[in-house]
């Protein structure tokens, strides 16, 4: 009957193109415009590392001012980030799998084929541990050794976009490079990597979190060798009567929260182990007149640690609700012209009732009508969400609004479409199919 | 084929009450040509609707084909209306865009048949009625009287048991009016029970019996004719013609 009641509903949406065509651009309208939103909010908040949730975590401690929360709207989180006195300690531990420690330097890369002046790489110093925790695909080479660590070595990876424009996309790897006036030997090439948001390290804010990332890697204990002060996000506080801060030295003694730390911990008792672990560091240094903030020592899994940073903003989540809102507006109409034109049928549907036909039949020949209905939205809704994100992309091409970066279509998109046509549609269609099902077939039978 | 006893039927509104049909008591017998008739609002038409099971009634009882449908479910009486009853109305009901062998072809649908026996019987019925050449045709292609005639070819697809007709012949004029009849005759020299509704005294003494309904009550049911004489006696003013 599936066939029949198909080509009954492509009649009779033929037979009224003009409410059809309303009806089809009603639906599209409102899939559209979710689709749009929908792409955008899935795409800030999902988790670009779903395979590792529950391997990877994000360590913070509470090591703020004692006399005012880090952050006052909520009192309860602790910073982000750590400070190099707990993260250098925490980092020594042999309890994960693999530990990393993140930060942003500024550096100045000379020295390739054909390269006239230095150019500003923004340069992420970390550890080796990065590259296989994050599963970082490369393009060449690899990443540097532990060893490399401990010098450090004068290792460096390049980025894809920075080998493209320093060496034109050709492999590099054994060639020297200088890095703030120091020879470099090229270990690795990323392969083409953006995981958005860039969940790894979340200190950017805003449109950081969708931002381009490093441009080069180098050991995390350049950073201190060379006194490079950390670029990006970094929170101070002074203890009353405590010197400012001046030097470079002053930095890694003091309060202030610059580097992220990820560990990886493959089974719930190395967690636990790691946990206990950070507890008796903050218990010894509490004793010892620090850290007198209640204890909120935590491992945020990425998941927890994407909501934690409230990677969807709350104007895309307003704006999620607008669409959804939108589209209930464009169902509302459906239904109301649905029933109009269902109700004004239903003397063919009392003919078919006294000819035989069932209620559950009637009520299934219209709800096939009302998915034909739902398809052709769908389409349609998708072709307009398409050129929706694409407006969306040209609109914010040259901001740094995360709307631009993160604005691209994908089969989840294609999926949400489908499924959400589909089941609002639908829905919205049972009440007049169902209505139009319980006609009697008496009724019109005298008047038609 | 029909036994009704004592069949009432109310239509009731806020306001008032109707008595449409007030213990309504009749029995046609498998094969017979039965004329309906009586004044506007005498109760022809509930009384058709409750024998076609497109109503259902208060009290009484109703055996069809030798079952009790008093009590059946809007389901049952769907499946019995598919199976055993055709319906001949005065406005045709055809379905107007399906073509003609489309519309014959809507009960069989519902009766769930496999292709080829629906095509099969929708052919023999449009043959019947002398329209196989217009099986494409849209019903507003065709005149009234074909319109009936297509309206019929689709109450006999099925095969059913009993035809009820309501003023088959109300929107015809008087030459498309004795084809139908001649029609409904020949179905019914087939063996199908019909039941003809009608206002025209002409049409009504064709009929094997004449059965007259006034203020909900059948006043009288006068013998059967035997078939051959019927035949003789339908077709004898025609010749006269």
């Amino acid at each position: 009957m599936l066939g029949y009641y198909l080509r009954l509903a492509v009649k009779s949406l033929r037979r009224t193109p003009g409410l059809t065509a309303l009806m089809v651009g009603a639906i599209a309208c409102g899939i559209a415009a979710c689709i749009v939103t929908l792409t955008v909010h899935h795409a800030m908040g999902r988790n670009p590392i779903w395979w590792k949730n529950n391997v990877l975590y994000a360590v913070t401690m509470d090591s703020w001012d004692p006399r005012r929360p880090y952050d006052p709207d909520r009192p309860t989180v602790a910073p982000s980030q750590l400070t190099y006195l707990d993260a250098t300690y925490l980092y020594g531990s042999d309890i994960p799998q693999r530990k990393t420690l993140l930060a942003f330097v500024q550096g100045a890369l000379a020295g390739a084929p054909g390269q006239s002046a230095p150019v500003w790489a923004m340069t992420r110093i970390t550890t080796a541990g990065f590259f296989h925790m994050f599963d970082v695909p490369f393009e060449y080479g690899g990443p540097w050794s532990a060893a490399a660590d401990q010098g450090p070595q004068p290792v460096i990876v390049l980025s894809h976009r920075e080998n493209q424009r320093l060496y034109d996309g050709r492999n590099s790897v054994g060639r020297t490079i200088l890095w703030n006036h120091l020879r470099f030997r090229i270990v690795g090439v990323l392969a083409h990597w953006d995981p958005r948001p860039r969940f790894y390290d979340l200190t950017g804010g805003g449109s950081g979190d969708f931002g381009g990332s490093a441009r080069a890697f180098v050991p995390f204990r350049w950073g201190s060798m060379l006194h490079l002060f950390p670029i990006g996000s970094m929170s101070c506080w002074v203890a009353p009567g405590a010197p400012p801060l001046q030097t470079y030295r002053d930095l890694l003694a003091s309060n202030c929260v610059w580097i992220t730390m990820w560990v990886e911990l493959p089974t719930a008792a190395r967690r636990e182990r790691f946990l206990d672990f950070v507890n008796a560091y903050w218990a010894q240094q509490h004793a010892a007149g620090r850290f007198q903030r209640p204890r909120n020592n935590h491992l945020w899994k990425v998941s927890q640690w994407l909501r934690l940073h409230r990677i969807v903003s709350n104007s895309s989540r307003l704006l999620l609700r607008i669409a959804f809102a939108f589209l209930a507006v464009c169902l509302i109409n459906t239904v109301g012209i649905l029933l109009a034109k269902f109700l004004r049928a239903a003397p063919l549907a009392g003919v078919r009732r006294a000819l035989g036909a069932r209620r559950g039949e009637i009520f299934a020949q219209h709800l096939v009508e009302v998915a034909v209905l739902a398809l052709s939205g769908a389409i349609l809704g998708l072709l307009l969400g398409i050129a929706g994100l694409a407006g969306v992309r040209a609109l914010y091409a040259h901001s740094y609004s995360a709307y631009g970066k993160v604005a691209h279509f994908d089969l989840i998109g294609i999926a949400w479409a489908l499924a959400l046509a589909g089941v609002s549609t639908l829905l919205a269609g049972l009440y007049p199919a169902w209505r139009v099902g319980r006609t009697s077939p008496a009724r019109y039978l005298k008047s038609q | 084929m029909l036994r009704m006893q004592d069949i009432s039927k109310i239509y009731r509104t806020d306001l008032i009450e109707t008595h449409a049909l007030r213990a309504l008591s009749l029995e046609v017998r498998d094969g017979e040509f039965v004329a309906v008739s009586g004044p506007s609002g005498s109760g022809k038409t509930t009384f058709l609707n409750i024998a076609g099971l497109l109503e259902t009634f208060d009290s009484g009882t109703y055996e069809l084909d030798g079952r009790d449908v008093s009590r059946l479910s809007d389901d049952a009486r769907s499946r019995i209306r598919n199976e055993k009853i055709g319906f001949i109305f005065q406005s045709f009901n055809l379905i107007p865009d399906l073509d003609i062998f489309d519309n014959v072809d809507v009960p069989l649908r519902y009766r769930r048949m496999k292709s080829p026996e629906r095509r099969k019987r929708i052919e023999s019925s449009l043959e019947l009625v002398g329209l196989a050449a217009r099986m494409k045709h849209l019903p507003a292609q065709l005149s009234g009287g074909q319109q009936q005639r297509v309206a019929i070819a689709r109450a006999i697809a099925g095969d059913p048991a009993l035809i009820l007709a309501d003023e088959p012949t109300g929107n015809l004029d008087s030459l498309m009016a004795r084809q139908i009849m001649d029609l409904l005759e020949k179905i019914n020299a087939m063996g199908t029970t019909v039941i003809l509704v009608t206002h025209d005294p002409e049409l009504a003494r064709r009929a094997e019996r004449n059965i007259h309904i006034v203020d909900g009550v059948v006043l009288d049911a006068p013998a059967q004719t035997p078939a051959s004489q019927r035949q003789t006696a339908a077709h004898a003013p025609r010749a006269a013609e």
